[in-house]
């Protein structure tokens, strides 16, 4: 078994998506279980193919035995399995309590929605595990297009959303093929490793800076990189809840893993750095996308609204890691991509469970009430929210403390300054909830009337999962470095 | 002569293990009431059971673990730390009494939170000051200011809310500073431990990076410390209940700043560097100022609470002025006034509150005669104030005089009148309150009566811990062998 781990890890999904109608055919409430399942299988597969990788090193695999680069390529090194565990695992812990709320907002749509939501999966990981630009490309296709359905499904406005979405994704979809078809001529190969080994010779050609000047372009649509974020927040903030839920916390992180993947990996080190100025301006863009987002979330009304617009401050964080260029920055980056996950995973459930249990996430009629009816589901709020503010010991905190690392390291106090304003964003926009959410009208006698009305088990379960999950990420980030996330950086970057 | 024990880490423990306990117990006040004193009581043990180690000149430890690479999550209990855990550890076992009293007498609402949020700010004040590095620090430091939060708003009321946003805004910036300082210094100085004398040794930094890490470092922890003009949050602070701001004001919050000054100042910076580079002078001059702009903002005070307030501003840079002096002395008057400050002032706001809860009363001018009625409890506040004002034979003399030693063995004559012309001050501001209590004719008081036992009796042990300190320094727990082995670690090692 071990040999096809890398395989495996999308096949699992992919198999599973394809079965999932056919089940749905039999018995319509099996369709979720499989999806779960499936997921848990897939979960424990990319675990385990992690631990493989700490232990044993980088597992390529031929697909159909073709030599490279004929042949297709996956592969499973310390910075794909990292991610396709946090994948795996987060979107276990999210779809424990996404049927509540596809049953609540989307009643008689569960076959197709969990399909999707396998097939989206499958892309995800089909992304991370791949070693070739071109396969890349299609699993790009068959997660955006499983996203498009998975927002056009949502409310009223959600097929608008979500045609914008599809626009910009395609689009940029589009740049990110010319672009490889640039790198392609030029190297003659579509095989990662292969690219990164014939690059170097042809530094002085235009043709590379115009290919992997589309290909960031492209893949930062994907990434939601500050100023090609515009389709994200009505796509996440007009999707069902469980869709936002399965989305923001590993969708945008795999644009950020192609990211890292193009850069680090595949142009690498000298290349982005100091021949083209590409990592500097991926810094500089997220730097100004974090102030932007969080300027933008303080300024919206609605709960889910407002998170989408945090998401497009925190990808900045990633992309700051990733531009800042040294490994320290570049740990950063990757402990966010964690972090964000499960900091925003718990965050757009609360939101869903606001909506499934008030129904309305509008921060201006949150108050004393819904703690009361809602208490450990604000609990958890509180601490994701902490988290998302930089507070020790929450995850948040050391995301901060690395990625201010790597801009003290560089000597760039512009980037501190930046880090430094973001949290204090952060307290605004979050503070506004927590303070209505315990201290607003709680001495009304009105109140005194509300009972609890907790969410069921299925959803809170999951919420508080990942609220526990914030501050043992928080209090155990130094094993997660050094065990995994120190063997991501590759010598020279 | 460190040596491993689980002690420092269990002291941290005990008041959060109460937190949950307080939070399940909510329905039985009694209950309720007494996980709050059993851990007081336990903490207050666990606390004093390592003092005769620590005097005997080892250094209990615990290592917990690596928090990130490189840099551990430990705990370490040197004199300076013992001093300020057993300031905070008793004074949260009556002030956990006096609690239990005023917020019954007043019917508070919200009494579970309140207990909640109490336990866990004494818990993080153990651990500040348990703290054996940096990152630990801030850790403790910041899950301190967001546990003191709910107490800050705890009335609910706008005016309360808008002073927690208020504290928010200001403890939040120090932190993030706190933050890129701590950064910053790991990467310049390789470590993050706090040593006596010092971290940078032979460490080459340029004159720009020593001052950019020390405004950052220093300003992080100035906040907390209200040195101008990063002081305003703390008379907005003052519409909490009178128990938070007797903890906030003489135990945990405030005395955390001005600890981090003396553990930036001595134990990251050092006198040397502090000295070579210029850092003490723009801070003694902050410190001088505060003490100053606070002594006479008090005066203008009508309020009893904010009246308060203000004096804890001038006398917390106090310890600011004592540690940016640079002579052994005046730091040992700046860890002693930790002491004596906390018992002095968590008196005047005991009293404040037994005032507010007996008397329905809250200003200055309201108060003729009230101390016909309730002897003790004025009494206490005349023997408190006797003591800010730094007169013997309270222990606010002996903090003070060590400092003015410490000034004028230095030659910085400026810093000894600035505390001459502060100790006027505090009789100016303090003294015509005693005046109206006792001898202004009133008779809008009759038969009030003395306050409830439970708010009484701790203030009036207070008052007396203040008047025994006062007349025997290095009674009992030894606050002055302690203050001096610190400053003789922290001098020492410079020469």
């Amino acid at each position: 078994m071990t040999p096809h781990l890398p395989l495996l890890i999308p096949l699992v999904l992919l198999v599973a998506a394809l079965l999932a109608p056919l089940v749905g055919i039999v018995r319509y409430t099996w369709v979720y279980r499989l999806a779960l399942v499936a997921v848990a299988v897939d979960a424990g597969v990319a675990l385990w193919g992690l631990a493989e990788v700490v232990d044993g090193g980088t597992m390529t695999y031929r697909l159909a035995g073709w030599q490279p680069p004929i042949g297709i390529e996956f592969v499973l090194d310390p910075l794909s399995a990292f991610f396709s565990a946090v994948i795996a695992t987060v979107a276990l812990i999210v779809m424990v309590g996404a049927r509540a709320m596809v049953v609540e907002e989307l009643p008689r749509k569960e076959v197709p929605f969990f399909t999707t939501v396998l097939l989206m999966l499958a892309g995800f990981q089909g992304i991370v595990l791949t070693g070739d630009l071109f396969n890349l490309f299609v699993f790009l296709e068959i997660a955006a297009l499983a996203g498009y359905a998975l927002v056009a499904v949502g409310e009223r406005a959600s097929p608008l959303a979500a045609f914008r979405y599809l626009l910009v994704g395609a689009t940029g979809a589009s740049l990110y093929l010319l672009g490889l078809w640039f790198i392609y001529n030029l190297t003659g190969s579509l095989n990662m490793r292969d690219v990164a080994a014939i690059l170097p010779g042809s530094w002085d050609n235009p043709a590379l800076a115009i290919g992997l000047s589309l290909m960031i372009v492209g893949i930062g649509v994907k990434m939601a990189l500050f100023p090609l974020h515009g389709w994200l927040p009505d796509a996440y903030t007009q999707a069902p809840s469980a869709t936002t839920a399965l989305m923001a916390p590993i969708g945008t992180k795999v644009g950020a893993y192609v990211l890292i993947r193009l850069l680090v990996f595949v142009f690498g080190g000298p290349l982005v750095t100091d021949e083209l100025p590409v990592a500097d301006v991926v810094m500089w863009l997220s730097a100004i996308g974090i102030i932007y987002g969080s300027i933008l979330a303080i300024a919206q009304r609605e709960l889910k609204r407002m998170l989408a617009y945090s998401s497009v401050a925190q990808v900045g964080y990633i992309g700051l890691g990733i531009g800042l260029a040294n490994p320290v920055a570049l740990i950063g980056a990757v402990l966010h991509v964690v972090n964000h996950a499960v900091m925003k995973g718990a965050l757009f459930l609360v939101a869903g469970t606001m909506r499934a249990r008030l129904g309305h996430s509008d921060i201006g009629r949150i108050d004393a009430a819904v703690t009361r009816k809602l208490p450990w589901t604000m609990a958890a709020f509180t601490v994701a929210a902490l988290s998302m503010i930089g507070i020790p010991p929450t995850a948040g905190f050391f995301s901060k403390w690395y990625l201010t690392s790597g801009a003290v390291d560089r000597g760039l106090w512009i980037m501190v300054v930046v880090i430094m304003v973001s949290s204090l964003l952060n307290a605004v926009y979050f503070f506004r909830v927590l303070e209505r959410g315990y201290l607003r009208h709680d001495d009304d006698e009105s109140l005194d009337a509300v009972v609890r009305d907790e969410a069921p088990p299925a959803m809170l379960a999951p919420t508080i999962v990942l609220a526990v999950g914030i501050l043992a990420l928080g209090v155990f980030n130094a094993v997660l470095v050094n065990g995994v996330l120190d063997l991501i950086p590759p010598a020279g970057w | 002569m460190t040596y491993d024990s689980a002690i420092p880490l269990l002291a941290v423990l005990v008041s959060l293990a109460a937190v949950p306990l307080v939070l399940v117990s909510s329905r039985w006040p009694r209950v309720r009431e007494s996980w709050t004193i059993g851990a007081a009581l336990v903490m207050f043990g666990l606390v004093i059971s390592l003092l005769p180690r620590v005097l005997d000149g080892r250094i209990p430890e615990t290592r917990i673990g690596e928090l990130v690479p490189g840099f551990d999550l430990a705990l370490r209990v040197d004199p300076l730390g013992m001093v300020f855990a057993i300031v905070a550890s008793t004074l949260w076992v009556l002030t956990s009494f006096y609690s239990i009293g005023y917020v019954r007498a007043a019917h508070e609402r919200h009494q579970t939170r309140f207990f909640a949020a109490f336990a866990l700010c004494l818990s993080s004040t153990i651990g500040v000051a348990f703290s054996a590095n940096l990152i630990t620090f801030i850790v403790f430091y910041e899950i301190l200011t967001i546990a003191t939060y709910p107490l800050v708003v705890h009335k609910q009321t706008p005016e309360a809310i808008a002073a927690g946003r208020k504290y928010l805004a200001y403890t939040l910036t120090a932190g993030v500073a706190l933050l890129a300082g701590a950064v910053w210094l790991s990467q310049t100085a390789g470590t993050l431990d706090f040593t006596p004398g010092g971290v940078f040794g032979d460490v080459e930094a340029g004159s720009g990076t020593v001052r950019g890490l020390f405004a950052l470092l220093i300003g992080g922890v100035a906040v907390k410390a209200a040195v101008v003009p990063f002081h305003a949050w703390l008379p907005a602070a003052m519409v909490a209940p009178t128990p938070v701001s007797a903890l906030l004001h003489a135990v945990a919050v405030v005395k955390s700043g001005v600890f981090g000054v003396l553990r930036v100042t001595g134990f990251v910076f050092g006198p040397t560097v502090m000295e070579d580079y210029g850092l003490a002078l723009p801070l003694a001059i902050a410190a001088g100022t505060t003490i100053v702009f606070g002594s006479l903002a008090a005066l203008a005070q009508d309020d009893l609470k904010r009246r308060l307030a203000y004096s804890t501003i001038s006398h917390l840079s106090y310890i600011v002025l004592a540690a940016a002096l640079l002579h052994p002395d005046a730091f040992v008057g700046g860890i002693l006034h930790i002491t004596t400050h906390a018992t002095m002032k968590i008196t005047l706001f005991f009293v404040a509150g037994a005032i507010y809860v007996h008397a329905h009363r809250d200003r200055v001018s309201e108060l003729d005669g009230i101390g016909r009625e309730m002897p003790w409890t004025m009494g206490a506040f005349t023997l408190a104030s006797i003591g800010l004002a730094g007169l013997p034979p309270v222990n606010g003399f002996e903090s003070k005089w060590f400092i003015g030693a410490g000034a004028a063995a230095s030659g910085q004559y400026l810093a000894l009148v600035v505390l001459l012309l502060s100790g006027v001050l505090n009789a100016a501001y303090l003294l015509p309150i005693i005046h109206r209590a006792f001898l202004r004719p009133s008779t809008q008081y009759e038969g009030l009566g003395e306050a409830p036992a439970l708010v009484r009796v701790p203030l009036m042990v207070t008052a007396a811990i203040s008047l025994v300190f006062g007349l025997f320094p290095n009674a009992i727990v030894r606050f002055y062998d302690l203050a001096r082995m610190s400053a003789d670690a922290v001098f020492g090692g410079a020469g």
